[in-house]
């Protein structure tokens, strides 16, 4: 695989970096991304995963572009209204680089599904918008081996970490045992978020990612960032591993 | 005193304070003193059997006290806490 005349032009600025060069756009041409969640994480990392020439992505998600939707999830616009989310974002991605392959899957990510699906790809980024979801897609990553690249948002906060057992680093279990119990944390449907900060959140993981692909920087694998939008303030905690983690023990997946 | 900062979603129960201050010589001692203060914050972290519940996470620093000595975590003058429960929007 080599580049092409045109991607060497249109990557030239990530190219010109000593730590991309031609070899690191090669990789990321090379790497395959998979978004579960085409919405409000999922739209800005898309958005600019895309511009950045990975190869190819993926975009999971059962639902249609709904009007309350708009005030963050950027992927989508007034036009594609009431089209499957996946459509709607394989159209905006191809429209920013017709270079790369775009995959949609319009379905809801579950035990049957979701190892079939996460093998044909590199990197996971969780961008859902549930508990349920984020331990299954946290489960299935662990089993096979894939670097997950976790971000979560709740009104004016938002949470940031890379999961990667398979290199040491704790897994999201060591993290937070036990999803809440349903209907003790309400959804962003029922508090609200901020949209920028879904812009915020997801370009931080589409960040990660590309470090992660590209194999440069510092990893946050050992660490949670945690973003608060009012007091301007970015904080990191520690994230060890859990020895008493029940991360196989208590796996959603059989 | 020690600063101990509220994640949003408890923020309604602090009357909007996204940081409080605490005189207390223990996290298991400011979650008692917070509660006095703001009443309901107990039940938020702690479950029944007075348990910090599995989905909420304090660092005294940047150290997460379930590595420390859970509750028992003593706290000193300058220490900064963090109520960091898990969120899932997206």
């Amino acid at each position: 695989m080599e580049l092409t005349e045109q991607e060497i032009e249109r990557y030239s600025r990530h190219i010109i970096l000593q730590d991309v060069g031609g070899k690191g756009q090669l990789k990321l041409k090379r790497a395959k991304v998979l978004l579960i969640g085409a919405g409000g994480l999922g739209s800005p990392a898309g958005l600019y995963l895309a511009a950045a020439g990975i190869g190819t992505i993926g975009l999971v998600d059962g639902d249609v572009v709904d009007l309350s939707n708009l005030q963050r999830q950027i992927m989508h616009s007034t036009a594609t209204l009431g089209q499957p989310k996946v459509e709607s974002g394989r159209k905006t991605l191809s429209a920013i680089n017709p270079e790369i392959t775009i995959n949609a899957y319009r379905q809801l990510v579950d035990a049957e599904n979701i190892l079939p699906l996460i093998s044909q790809y590199d990197i996971v980024l969780d961008g859902s918008d549930n508990f349920t979801t984020r331990f299954l897609v946290n489960d299935a990553c662990f089993f096979a081996k894939k670097t997950l690249i976790s971000a979560s948002m709740f009104r004016f906060e938002g949470q940031l970490t890379t999961i990667k057992p398979h290199q040491g680093y704790p897994c999201y279990r060591c993290l937070y045992p036990e999803p809440p119990p349903a209907g003790l944390v309400p959804n962003c449907q029922e508090a609200g978020v901020l949209g920028v900060l879904a812009g915020t959140m997801g370009v931080l993981q589409a960040s990660e990612a590309i470090k992660e692909i590209l194999g440069i920087g510092e990893t946050i694998a050992d660490k949670l960032l945690i973003y608060d939008a009012l007091d301007m303030k970015f904080r990191k905690v520690g994230r060890p591993k859990d020895p008493a983690c029940r991360s196989i023990a208590s796996l959603i997946l059989p | 005193m020690i600063r101990v900062r509220i994640p949003t979603p408890l923020r309604p129960l602090t009357k909007g304070q996204g940081e409080v201050e605490t005189k207390a010589g223990s996290v298991v001692e400011m979650i008692e003193s917070l509660n006095s203060t703001y009443p309901g914050i107990k039940d938020r972290l702690c479950d029944e059997t007075g348990e910090l519940r599995r989905f909420v996470n304090i660092y005294v620093n940047e150290e997460d006290i379930r590595f420390l000595t859970g509750k028992d975590t003593p706290l000193k003058n300058g220490d900064e806490v963090s109520i960091v429960p898990a969120i899932a929007g997206g």
